[in-house]
């Protein structure tokens, strides 16, 4: 009969309206700065750049070779390599950032910069909060703001985390085998090349920090004299 | 008097007391100044209240919250959107009609503030006690029309032309069942006065008001009059003239700042005066529907009806979606104009079967209930039925280009 659907209307919209005062799974809003919705683990917004040990301009994995900066398909990343060289997590000597810079502005958020990086160096980071009343300097974020522990990459992808933490701690302990075997080598021909020599030093450093485990080597022990 | 009395009369008492002290012969003056300014002040407040039930209201209907961050629960949300309102730049288009684009606005919240001035608003309450007070409600309720062609005209931009005809096509369709539902009203109580309208269902039986909506044409009646109502106030679902989807925002595209915001008052506005009318006519007006509720005061009727008007008008356009065209139309032609008048006829026959007619007495008095009623109800199913044949409904299909 005619105005019969007007009424189902009306009788759903009322449900609607007074359900909204009882039933609070109606009500699905949330109140946004003051209540959070917990963000998934998989959520990803904008880059950070991950630092070991307590110094984050001294821990930072980065090692300047510019592959993110190449890949990155909008160019919002710019990297100036030092001219010194510092030793990595396995012992390698590496360059480091001078300047890394990420422009939030025109960063897409496609995680590319994460594939490609060949050092675990970049990830990406749930903060999503990123305006500004700068719009000039404050959406041009400098390495001391990309900057972000381990530990904090931990508590927002624990599962990545993990995954990246072991790789680590396996490739450190491969470092430390290799570089253990190369100063026994080392040792053994200094030995032979002049029978009752004085031991050398580099084989103090093979037994240096065993369980270091989860954690990724803070601070590789010296061993930058030997070829791994 | 005694007490509820003197609560009932308290405005006229204060108004006359105000008067008193004006000298003589400029007394006239200051009385009409005091109710201009009364009815302007009492339903600008209604406004911002209404806007703000309206926005709380649509957001449960959409299962959300609404306004709620100015002030406690939002409440002071209506003085940020005046604040709003009063501080944004207005923009006049370069090839509009400047003189009348600044008039459009003006004229229509005169106009539909001029129709409050016969709407008894409480007992010795009506700013003028006009004769024809039903008639030149709805002349001035026409004269809306001409403000809003003023505007879509004026503003030399297609989308508000497009809106303006819009407006005008479908305030002209539908005044028509508008007056003729409330023709059967003037018809039964023989006068055009407002107040004479009220003053007769102002009466009671076994404790029940005569009010005309427990007729059987005054409920028929009253329904197609707030229907019609709602598309000459260019309420949802009758809102085609300011489409958003369609055609922007139609007459008022382009008006920015306060005169938007007038435009927005004199809907808001327009649509408490036609609550009123459709209170004065079917519901009694500032009547109590029982006589032992007669101690609650009379404006105090008159505003709790109005605000339970305005509570539905939200209610129907959180449900309905908007009308097209082509169904406005014939909405109007083909069932409010033949409904309309059948609910004359049926008046007309419930005034002719008038007590001694169908007999004494409960039995007689149900009974003409029953044939007024049926004069009404089983026309409205052939027309209903009617309507319907030959419309299939069923679940649209898409179809995309290969």
């Amino acid at each position: 009969m005619l105005g019969e659907g007007i009424i189902q209307g009306l009788v759903e919209t009322a449900r609607n309206f007074f359900g909204s005062y009882v039933e609070k799974e109606r009500l699905v809003t949330v109140q946004f700065p003051e209540e959070r919705r917990e963000l998934p683990e998989a959520t990803r917004n904008f880059p950070f750049l991950l630092y070991d040990g307590g110094d984050p301009m001294a821990g930072l994995r980065c090692v300047a070779c510019q592959i993110c900066e190449k890949e990155c398909p909008p160019h919002c990343i710019h990297i100036e390599k030092s001219k010194d060289k510092k030793p990595d997590f396995v012992g390698k000597a590496q360059a480091y950032p001078a300047v890394f810079d990420i422009d939030v502005s025109v960063c897409m958020s496609c995680q590319i910069c994460v594939e490609v990086c060949p050092f675990d160096a970049i990830r990406m980071d749930t903060a999503f909060e990123l305006s500004t009343d700068n719009r000039f300097g404050g959406l041009l974020w400098t390495k001391e703001q990309l900057a972000k522990s381990n530990d904090y990459y931990r508590t927002i992808h624990p599962t990545e985390a993990a995954e990246c933490d072991e790789r680590r701690a396996k490739e450190a302990e491969e470092a430390k085998g290799k570089a253990a075997a190369a100063a026994a080598a080392a040792a053994a021909k200094a030995a032979a090349a002049a029978s009752g020599g004085t031991p050398s030093a580099g084989g103090t450093s093979a037994n240096g920090t065993a369980g270091n485990g989860a954690k990724a080597a803070p601070a590789a022990p010296e061993q930058t004299e030997v070829k791994p | 008097m005694n007490a509820a009395g003197q609560v009932d009369q308290i405005f006229v008492t204060i108004k006359s007391w105000l008067v008193g002290h004006a000298p003589a012969p400029f007394q006239t003056l200051v009385s009409i100044v005091l109710m201009i300014a009364a009815i302007i002040v009492v339903f600008a407040a209604l406004f911002a209240l209404t806007v703000l039930l309206e926005r709380k209201g649509l957001g449960r209907i959409q299962n959300r919250y609404g306004p709620n961050r100015v002030g406690p629960f939002g409440v002071l949300q209506p003085i940020a959107d005046a604040l709003k309102a009063l501080t944004k730049e207005d923009v006049v288009p370069r090839a509009a009609d400047a003189v009348v684009h600044y008039l459009a606005p003006l004229v229509l919240v005169g106009t539909v503030f001029l129709a409050f001035a016969v709407l008894p608003i409480g007992r010795n309450m009506t700013a003028v006690n006009l004769d024809a007070g039903v008639l030149f409600f709805f002349a001035i309720g026409s004269a809306t029309e001409l403000s809003i062609f003023m505007a879509g005209w004026s503003s030399r931009n297609k989308y508000s032309l497009l809106g303006a005809m819009r407006a005008i096509a479908q305030m002209v369709s539908y005044e028509i069942p508008l007056i003729l539902s409330a023709v059967a009203v003037v018809m039964m109580s023989g006068t055009l006065s407002t107040v004479a309208i009220v003053e007769q269902q102002a009466h009671y039986t076994a404790g029940i008001a005569h009010w005309n909506v427990f007729t059987p044409w005054g409920l028929a009646g009253f329904i197609l009059f707030m229907i019609a109502a709602m598309a000459e106030t260019n309420r949802s679902p009758f809102d085609l003239p300011e489409g958003e989807s369609e055609i922007i925002a139609g007459y008022f595209l382009e008006y920015s700042g306060f005169k938007f915001a007038l435009f927005f008052l004199a809907e808001y506005v327009e649509m408490m005066a036609v609550s009123g009318m459709a209170i004065t006519l079917f519901l009694g007006g500032w009547s109590s529907p029982l006589s032992f509720l007669q101690w609650f005061p009379s404006w105090g009727w008159f505003f709790l009806k109005l605000l339970a008007f305005l509570g539905v008008f939200i209610w129907i356009r959180g449900t309905l979606p908007r009308l097209r065209m082509d169904q406005l139309m014939n909405f109007a032609w083909k069932f409010m104009l033949p409904m309309t008048l059948i609910v004359i006829f049926s008046a007309g026959l419930w005034r002719f079967l008038a007590p001694p007619v169908v007999g004494p007495g409960v039995l007689g008095a149900v009974i003409r209930w029953l044939v007024c009623a049926l004069v009404i109800f089983a026309p409205y199913i052939v027309l209903a039925r009617t309507l319907e044949r030959g419309r299939k409904i069923e679940k649209r299909t898409y179809r995309f280009a290969e």
